[in-house]
């Protein structure tokens, strides 16, 4: 049986506790409560309650019947996380988190943002459960999913953007951890990846691992048996990590990590840190692969989906590719554009392009596989948030 | 004995405490470190806290980050600094160099390795913000090994228990974290250090400096009265940051004469 991490945190050599000092007391606090009430009935009533009428949880498994057909090899099927309310798997995350922050009685939350997405979703439960809400998003980023920026105004968040480093995923990261060294006593940081000190990776985890619980029971109701292979995109990592877990300790079922591969691999410029083998570091408060030039300084990547476009990844991810228990490949920028339209035209769903790096490396191995042969992507979000960028690199302004 | 050790005993046989000014090595350009680390000597600094220069400072408030940045601007990185130190220690002998910073370029570099050089070029602790003592013990193991003194933190959210934990590691002095929140922040809450002090000299034995908010004399010579040594940073750094190239070392040194002066006080 699969069971990590250890009780100090720790995947094999990864993950941990790496922060300073001034928060290891509400790190201890929050591993406490969590540990408490991971395991109280009450807690997992009210969670499971939420999922389902306010998330609509359980979200389908779609059988993508013309466009494995056009590829002409095995056949796909999305799990649709993109019809979860706010259109992602982020709020299985936030929910957790928010019931959590709300036992804790913190009433102030705070979270990073890249795409948007996880932003959004915290806005969201913070105005469901009556919360102040500060989300921190690299200005850049604002730049790129302004819809998102405004959704989260509209749902009473504040949106402070962040001017430092390279603007986006990583130092809203560390913008946020700075608000919460300081109002430690009344604030609940709520990460949205499988990222951050201890127990961050797990809990992110065992919140979204909902994703992969449903898709066992789902996946021989609708196509006769488990999948040859579960892909996923992997930025931080978790919509991967949820939809990965339940399916670890079932050899048979290949777990396939996408990586934003950039303009390529070769380039330099991509996020593409365990596809790349880069050397292991300290980031962000764990141990992992992490993209970093020979000083150990942390090198700005570049993906065309903010959400992906980050220089580190979740420690389990480092400890799944070490243990050959998943494999991690890249898709670029322009591989993961055409599967956007592909899906967009051939099934009638706007994937947003942090999943569509998964719908590219499905694209890419279906025909060489036979048509008996199942693949499970897990559709992550949904794209309308993308439509901007999409539109401005076909020179169209909206 | 350590250079840290043996300047504690100096500062205690005189009834003084300590003054340990902080900045970024390399900022605002790495010419200037070894003129600056020479000026807060001659001004009257016992201990030298060594910015190490990282591109992400989580636990830094932006102050600090903008020197991280000026100096990464100039790729000022960890062997750089190690150099800068070898430099200095050629007409200092008795000033003690503390390297601070997060532990990523560290690790890059290797502990092992890392340690050797810090032996070599006259480094004599290494603080790493983001190595609690539960990840620390392997890669302190290395430092100690070659007779450097890891300093660790403690803040006002620290239990009895890490206390005493941190007790067990720590060589040199400890540093308690004066307020919560990002170095440079403004609200030090005095009678808060006076209340936690004695809990930490429950179990440490080593001086106690504290720092983080201390912005004028005043407030360092108020804290002087509660510990052993008082560690200016960010006040300093903005005085870099303020300066021409021409004029920083004058105005660097000025600045911690006037803090020498309000330390001797206590």
């Amino acid at each position: 049986m699969y069971n990590y991490p250890d009780s100090t945190g720790h995947f094999g050599p990864y993950g941990g506790i790496y922060v300073a000092e001034t928060l290891m007391g509400a790190l201890e606090e929050l591993n406490q409560a969590y540990e408490k009430y991971r395991r109280d009935p009450e807690f997992i009533a009210e969670l499971n309650y939420d999922l389902k009428h306010f998330v609509g949880r359980p979200s389908p498994i779609y059988h993508a019947k013309r466009w494995s057909e056009q590829l002409g090899g095995a056949q796909i099927y999305l799990k649709r996380e993109d019809l979860n309310h706010t259109g992602a798997h982020k709020v299985n995350n936030t929910v957790g988190q928010a019931l959590l922050a709300r036992r804790m009685g913190k009433p102030r939350v705070i979270a990073e943002t890249g795409a948007g997405q996880h932003g959004v979703a915290t806005a969201t439960v913070a105005a469901r459960y009556g919360m102040e809400c500060v989300v921190y998003m690299g200005s850049e980023d604002i730049q790129r999913q302004s819809p998102n920026v405004f959704r989260m105004k509209l749902l009473g968040a504040t949106v402070v953007p962040v001017e430092s480093g390279s603007k986006t995923l990583k130092d809203a990261l560390n913008e946020a951890m700075r608000d919460w060294v300081t109002n430690i006593e009344n604030t609940f940081y709520i990460i949205g990846t499988v990222a951050g000190p201890h127990p961050y990776p797990m809990m992110v985890r065992d919140f979204n691992a909902i994703v992969s619980k449903e898709c066992v029971v789902q996946m021989p109701e609708l196509a006769g048996r488990q999948p040859d292979a579960v892909i996923a995109c992997v930025g931080g990592g978790s919509n991967a990590m949820g939809v990965f877990y339940s399916y670890i300790d079932m050899p048979g079922v290949k777990l396939i990590g996408v990586e934003a591969g950039g303009h390529g691999i070769a380039s330099g410029s991509h996020a593409a840190p365990l596809t790349t083998n880069s050397p292991v570091g300290v980031l962000h408060g764990n141990k992992t692969y992490l993209m970093q030039d020979e000083d150990g300084q942390i090198i700005e990547t570049h993906s065309i989906s903010a959400g992906l476009d980050y220089p580190g990844v979740g420690p389990e991810h480092s400890w799944l590719k070490d243990s050959g228990r998943a494999e991690y490949v890249a898709i670029n920028d322009d591989e993961a554009l055409r599967a956007f339209h592909d899906l967009c035209r051939f099934e009638g769903i706007i994937p947003a392009l942090e999943s569509s790096h998964a719908l590219a490396h499905a694209a890419k191995i279906a025909p060489t596989m036979g048509k008996d042969k199942v693949l499970l992507v897990n559709l992550s979000g949904r794209g309308d948030k993308d439509i901007n960028t999409v539109a401005k690199l076909k020179g169209i302004t909206l | 004995m350590s250079r840290i050790q043996t300047t504690f005993d100096k500062l205690k046989q005189h009834k003084r405490k300590a003054l340990i000014p902080f900045f970024t090595a390399g900022d605002p350009n790495p010419a200037l470190t070894v003129p600056l680390l020479h000026a807060l000597v001659e001004a009257g600094a016992d201990i030298i806290e060594l910015g190490v220069p990282f591109s992400d400072p989580m636990a830094d408030g932006p102050t600090i980050q903008r020197a991280s940045e000026r100096a990464l601007r100039h790729h000022v990185g960890l062997h750089h600094v190690l150099d800068m130190v070898a430099e200095f220690r050629r007409s200092n002998a008795e000033t003690p160099i503390v390297l601070m910073g997060y532990g990523n370029p560290i690790e890059a570099m290797g502990w092992e390795k890392f340690s050797r050089r810090c032996a070599e070029t006259g480094v004599d602790g290494v603080l790493t913000v983001d190595f609690p003592p539960e990840e620390s013990h392997e890669a302190f193991a290395h430092l100690t090994m070659h007779g450097i003194d890891p300093i660790f933190l403690l803040a006002p959210t620290s239990t009895d228990a890490r206390v005493a934990r941190v007790a067990k590691q720590a060589r040199g002095y400890v540093y308690y974290v004066s307020l919560k929140g990002v170095t440079g922040a403004g609200h030090l809450d005095l009678d808060a250090i006076a209340q936690k002090i004695p809990q930490l000299r429950k179990y440490i034995q080593l001086p106690v400096g504290v720092g983080f908010g201390i912005r004028d004399a005043a407030t360092a010579l108020a804290v002087a009265k509660l510990c052993d040594g008082v560690v200016v940073g960010s006040r300093i750094v903005q005085e870099i940051e303020n300066s021409t190239e021409q004029n920083v070392v004058a105005n660097v040194g000025k600045l911690v004469r006037e803090l020498r002066l309000a330390v001797d006080q206590a």
